[in-house]
């Protein structure tokens, strides 16, 4: 699950780490009070309005502004709430700005990176930082690795303090910065822990001009599997940032991703289903969507799964390609036809069938009189229902 | 021969009075893996399955008594980790965790403890392992497989029958079928059961089904390079996967680099493994690969 900077900062917050501090607003009409509430609480003429969206990129695709006066922070945050940002990690489509973040400024001496992840080879948790903040950490990545330290945490004894003071040494920092870091980057390793986070990453990281070190931004993307022991940081998860189609099928237990093509697709287990749609496309088709329907293919499910692939109006032909393990393929068969009949489907569907009980579930569909077409192995699947979504 | 488990592995089942945990402990038993306990904490001393499963309070009193040495996990992902690290604890050497959604920073802690206690965990989230005709000691319906020479190894459950299917239709049978898991951190990878099936004589051929995500597919297929002297046949699911979209598997996104599916099946070609572009193909491909060797 991902959060917004706003959502945070506050966690960050929460394990003492100082961060670039403010309010949030969703409506025109709070614009004008939220920017005076953060120059009287923050003691600042200057502000920062920032676009609170789930993608990266914000500032590049002018959803940042520096404001130095009010008119200046009244202009940009009128501007910025209700704009469609495009980024790097939007898409073409952008993604509409419904909250906006006031926040105070900054005088920036030198700008760092921070980030925690998981290092999947090794098995640990690593912690990233470079001199080169600000920027888009892969370019630094692909073209100055050597500017990018790196320390991996030992799961049993988590971070020590002396790999917070390797990396503080990194970055450049001495005095009471070095100290102040190292204090943050062991904070920013709590909080990655206590949270279950799969990534939380700052930049920058900043040095101001006066000595201070300060968390300017806030990525931090959650484990969806570790949310059961987080109920608060659950409740933060804001639907407006994610495709309705995906939270619909969310609901019924189902793993739904849209994609850009005509031939829908219905599938037990993520392994098959990726590959269903890989063989769609051999077979000179385009996959529009991902669907997992899990362990549990019952006749609800089956409806689910069409009318959420149905909703996506480039749909013109549905695949249903299940291997019945513990599923039984009969039961699939009699969910597709009760589904075909209520709905009165007005694409064609193909349907594969193997593993448990198949022959049983063949013998289902060829008799239940529903226009269906039956399919024998992937290939033939595949075939079938791209020349269905061709029209031939 | 065989790889990790045969007849002779005696079973506990952690978790054997949950839903999950009956119904499979009922269709290995039915398939004629040797189940020797249960474990559920509260519920020792008591049977279940017909009686045909004593139930003990925890995995150290089940080996106690019972000599049981592989364990099998069906407890919910709340406290399958801790799960994994009792059995680990009790001595037992073979734990497969079939339990989905453990969270990634328990795992990450359990693979390091399995790791130094010696303990080879299989999974979490994967459909276990099978040695056909003598312990089933997962999920996947053992009906579709047929006793042979090949051994297969994969990430997602029903793409491995998938390819059992495919190489039965094809004449082809199977020493042992393991399933490793799509999640991010997991206790055998896919270079450790390529090792295993090498060095297991029976085994003549193996197939290797991986998906994008993670570099596991690729160190693998390095290793196997310089390693392996039986033919192999590989296939990569996600060549149509967006990037940066988690496809179902916690571990299969495309995050940059070398884990795309194209990426990694020009890898497995320069190693010499047998790459099956189309998934109907997996089959054939190992039927000629076997042919040829």
């Amino acid at each position: 699950m991902k959060i917004h900077e706003y959502q945070g900062k506050k966690l960050f917050a929460d394990f003492g780490m100082p961060v670039q501090d403010g309010y949030i607003f969703d409506k025109t009409e709070d614009a004008e009070s939220t920017i005076k509430k953060v120059q009287q609480d923050f003691n600042t003429e200057d502000v920062v309005v920032k676009a609170q969206i789930h993608a990266g990129g914000r500032g590049k695709g002018g959803g940042v502004k520096y404001s130095p006066n009010f008119d200046k922070a009244l202009e940009n945050a009128q501007h910025i709430l209700g704009m469609n940002l495009i980024t790097h990690q939007t898409g073409e489509s952008g993604q509409l700005v419904r909250k906006v973040y006031v926040t105070e400024a900054f005088d920036i001496a030198e700008e760092y990176y921070a980030a925690i992840t998981l290092d999947r080879g090794k098995g640990m948790d690593v912690f990233m930082v470079s001199s080169e903040g600000g920027v888009e950490i892969e370019k630094v990545a692909a073209e100055t690795p050597e500017k990018i330290s790196k320390v991996w945490i030992d799961p049993l004894l988590g971070m020590k303090s002396f790999q917070a003071r390797k990396l503080a040494y990194a970055l450049g920092l001495t005095g009471d910065a070095f100290k102040a870091a190292t204090k943050i980057l062991m904070q920013m390793y709590h909080a990655y822990q206590s949270i279950d986070a799969t990534i939380v990453e700052v930049n920058p990281l900043i040095l101001t001009t006066d000595g201070r070190v300060v968390v300017l931004d806030a990525k931090v993307n959650l484990d969806d599997n570790a949310l059961f022991r987080h109920k608060d940081i659950a409740a933060m998860r804001d639907l407006d940032e994610e495709d309705p189609n995906e939270v619909e099928a969310g609901k019924f237990n189902l793993n739904y991703i849209k994609l850009d093509g005509n031939v829908g697709c219905m599938v037990n287990g993520a392994g098959l289903a990726m590959a269903t749609m890989d063989i769609i496309k051999l077979a000179g088709g385009e996959p529009a969507n991902f669907l997992d329907v899990g362990g549990t293919a019952s006749a609800e499910t089956v409806k689910n799964g069409f009318r959420i692939i149905l909703s996506d109006k480039n749909v013109k032909a549905v695949l249903i390609n299940i291997f019945g393990g513990i599923v039984r393929c009969d039961r699939v068969a009699n969910g597709v036809v009760q589904a075909v009949k209520e709905m009165g489907l007005k694409v064609p569907v193909v349907v594969r069938l193997e593993g448990t009980n198949a022959k049983e579930a063949q013998t289902i569909l060829a008799e239940s009189g529903v226009d269906i077409i039956p399919a024998l192995g992937m290939k033939d699947a595949a075939q079938k229902v791209v020349n269905a979504a061709l029209g031939n | 021969m065989s790889i990790l488990v045969n007849k002779d592995s005696k079973i506990v089942v952690q978790g054997i009075t949950g839903s999950e945990g009956q119904f499979h402990a009922g269709q290995m038993l039915d398939y004629g893996t040797n189940i020797v306990a249960g474990v559920t904490p509260g519920k020792g001393g008591q049977k279940t399955l017909d009686d045909r499963v004593p139930i003990f309070n925890s995995v150290e009193e089940a080996v106690e008594q019972t000599g049981a040495d592989t364990s099998i996990i069906f407890v919910p992902p709340p406290f399958a980790a801790e799960a994994v690290i009792e059995a680990s604890f009790a001595g037992i050497k073979v734990v497969v965790c079939i339990t989905e959604g453990v969270p990634v920073h328990d795992m990450v802690k359990v693979k390091k403890v399995v790791d130094q206690n010696g303990t080879r965990l299989v999974g979490p989230n994967c459909p276990g392992i099978i040695t056909v005709d003598e312990c089933k000691l997962g999920i996947m319906p053992g009906f579709i497989c047929k006793k042979g020479n090949i051994g297969v190894i994969s990430k997602s459950g029903t793409l491995t029958y998938e390819a059992i299917d495919q190489l039965v239709n094809v004449g082809l049978g199977q020493t042992t079928a393991i399933g490793i898991g799509g999640d991010p951190i997991i206790g055998t990878t896919m270079k450790d059961c390529i090792e295993l099936f090498e060095a297991d004589p029976e085994t003549k051929g193996i197939v290797v089904i991986g998906e994008i995500g993670g570099q596991m597919e690729i160190e693998a297929a390095r290793w196997a390079k310089d390693n392996v002297t039986k033919p192999m046949v590989g296939f990569i699911a996600g060549q149509t996967a967006p990037p940066g979209r988690r496809m179902g598997h916690a571990g299969a996104i495309v995050s940059g680099g070398d884990d795309t599916a194209e990426a990694k099946m020009r890898i497995l070609g320069e190693c010499g493994i047998a790459v099956a572009e189309s998934v109907a193909d997996i089959g054939d491909l190992m039927k000629a690969a076997m042919e040829k060797f």
